[in-house]
């Protein structure tokens, strides 16, 4: 059979090379992992490192480990983290100043931007890290930190054949299958008889890795097979994110929905903490107790805090209904007008991670459905 | 230049958060050397006599005498800040607020007729003006310093009073009422522990009382749903912060 060009077989044992290769390549790598009951992201050497023949099943407020596909490396959908707090941590500190004498020293720190594998993150959170490049990396203000973290990043992309019950991501158009801005993409073919990998190079460094595994052109029916199974994610996703929001949202500011939801809400910013694009910070400045230093970290902030819209006189949103409203208004409405598009990627983190179990999707669907 | 005088008083209390300023170590010596403590009865019976500075308070009020003793204090006080949920909320002792006090006595004590106490435990906060509180049960070490670096400099001390949540998210845990249906009062609870519960598999258990935005009754349904009874969540409300409005269930 036609083998297809760019498209490459690699079998699990073959695969597992694979983090020796980045090892050798001098990248530390990142990728799921199981840890206090959820796939989680951490450093990983082996495959021993992966959730192997586990899955995930998610809904509103609900996350629980089960087992899958035995065998199956990447038999589950995304966990509570993305690709966010390699790319931006949730503290860093920014600046110091030491008082010297009649004079003062700034002295920034160093960053340390380690060369950094992002192993098996998914198109949804590619597509989060590219939102979040439009924002820090493209936009008129660079976070020079952020841009020397991505542009030492390696991204090797597993596309979804088990999608959650939360998913959207047909709606974004973000996933299942990620098209573009990965070095190497992974869609995993496992059934009864066959457990192979396709891998598609899509950058330089990507081929440079195909080379060093052992690895053989991939034929038409061995795509066709990778191409089926994120068909069939798609087939198995229910959920779907109204379209064309900008502008809708903001236009039903006075709708009662937002009472309804603010009554369930707990305003505990969970969904804000977990979501690929948010990218809201705080900036703290302190003094040490001999008085001679001031510290300016930065870290992880919510649009749920009262101190997000903190300005002269008070919080510009004193209640929940005003900061969910802020929240669900930027992510799908007014984010097209600041940066030409949607700021959700249908990862369903939110839904899954909000302890009542509040769905965007509902929520979106109700508000513009008038309903 | 004059270091600041500083004195440290107990009212009703365990000692837990006077402790937790012997047990800044490493800070102990800096912080000798930029205050004079003037008045510190856990660490050493030297003292001198007013005024004061700053005063740090720890405890709540339940007798007369004491509610008689913080208006001295606060009149020989320049700052005065409170520490840990008993000052702050009036601690567990607080529980009495809800029921008989003559109960409490006949069931605890021998011979109640010797005990001299108020009915109620209250927040230093209800007798005099009070700087600023710092909470927890106890304080965290960490912010009580940020506390002591303030007032030393006289800027307003960095103490965040959002959700427990935004910092066990910063942590990497994944939350703990969604991945293991544990009832958990983050969503409810200030920050300032460093989510050291959930970050052990454990829901917080509130102390460091109310968040800046609190919505109970959301709450409440989402402690049931994960399986606790009302009498189960009457009891994890009703701890270190019973006496918080926000906290307490006072029926």
């Amino acid at each position: 059979m036609a083998t297809v060009p760019g498209c490459f077989v690699v079998t699990p044992s073959d695969l597992s090379a694979l983090f020796g290769i980045l090892d050798e390549l001098g990248y530390r790598t990142l990728g799921p992992t199981v840890r206090d009951g959820a796939i989680v992201i951490g450093e990983i050497s082996g495959i021993s490192d992966l959730p192997i023949g586990i899955t995930d099943e998610q809904g509103p407020g609900r996350y629980r480990l089960r087992d899958g596909v035995a065998g199956a490396w990447f038999g589950f959908a995304v966990g509570p983290q993305s690709a966010r707090a390699h790319l931006s941590p949730p503290e860093r500190p920014l600046l110091e100043i030491r008082s010297r004498g009649p004079t003062l020293e700034f002295v920034e720190p160093e960053h340390h931007t380690e060369r950094t594998a992002l192993f098996g993150i998914r198109p949804c959170d590619l597509a989060a890290m590219e939102v979040q490049d439009r924002v820090l990396a493209r936009g008129p203000h660079p976070d020079p930190r952020y841009v020397a973290a991505r542009d030492t990043t390696l991204v090797v992309v597993v596309n979804c054949g088990v999608p959650a019950d939360t998913c959207f991501c047909p709606s974004t158009r973000t996933g299942p299958r990620a098209r573009s801005g990965f070095d190497l993409s992974v869609t995993e073919v496992v059934d009864q008889t066959d457990h192979y990998f396709v891998l598609e190079p899509g950058s330089e460094a990507g081929v440079e890795i195909v080379e060093r595994l052992e690895h053989r052109p991939a034929d038409r029916a061995e795509v066709n097979a990778a191409l089926a199974t994120t068909e069939a994610a798609v087939e198995a996703i229910s959920r779907s994110l109204p379209e064309q929001l900008n502008g809708r949202l903001l236009a039903a500011a006075d709708h009662s929905r937002w009472d309804e939801v603010a009554a369930r809400c707990l305003s505990c910013g969970n969904c804000t903490m977990v979501c690929p694009t948010c990218f809201c910070s705080d900036v703290r400045d302190t003094t040490d107790l001999a008085g001679d230093t001031a510290t300016r970290v930065q870290v992880w902030d919510s649009c749920f805090t009262l101190g997000h819209s903190h300005l002269h006189g008070g919080s510009v949103r004193a209640d929940t209904r005003s900061r969910y409203r802020q929240w669900l208004t930027h992510k799908l409405d007014t984010w097209w007008d600041q940066f030409g598009q949607s700021g959700c990627v249908g990862c369903g983190r939110c839904i899954t991670w909000c302890p009542p179990g509040i769905d965007l999707t509902v929520e979106a669907a109700a508000i513009v459905g008038g309903g | 230049m004059n270091r600041p005088r500083l004195a440290v008083w107990k009212f009703s209390s365990c000692d837990g958060c006077q402790l937790t300023l012997l047990d800044c170590e490493d800070e102990l010596l800096e912080l000798a050397h930029r205050v004079d403590i003037a008045y510190f009865l856990e660490a050493t019976r030297a003292h001198t006599e007013g005024p004061y500075d700053v005063s740090i308070v720890e405890g709540s009020i339940t007798t007369s005498d004491d509610a008689e003793r913080i208006r001295r204090v606060r009149a020989v006080s320049g700052k005065l800040v409170t520490i840990g949920a008993c000052a702050t909320a009036g601690g567990i002792q607080a529980l009495r607020n809800a029921a008989d006090i003559g109960d409490y006595l006949s069931a605890v004590y021998a011979a109640p007729e010797f005990i001299s106490t108020l009915d109620r435990s209250t927040p230093i906060s209800d007798h005099v003006d009070v700087d600023f509180e710092l909470r927890g049960c106890p304080i965290d070490k960490g912010q009580l310093l940020e506390l002591l670096s303030a007032l030393l400099v006289g800027r307003r001390p960095d103490i965040a009073r959002h959700s427990v949540c935004l910092d066990c998210k910063r942590a990497g845990n994944p939350c703990v009422m969604v991945a293991t249906d544990t009832p958990c009062l983050g969503p409810v609870t200030q920050t300032g522990c460093g989510a050291l519960c959930p970050s052990l598999d454990r829901g917080c258990f509130g102390c460091f009382g109310p968040a800046e935005s609190v919505n109970m009754a959301a709450m409440v349904g989402q402690l049931r749903d994960r399986g606790l009874d009302d009498v189960g969540i009457h009891r994890l409300l009703n701890t270190f912060n019973t006496g918080a409005p926000a906290f307490g269930v006072e029926s």
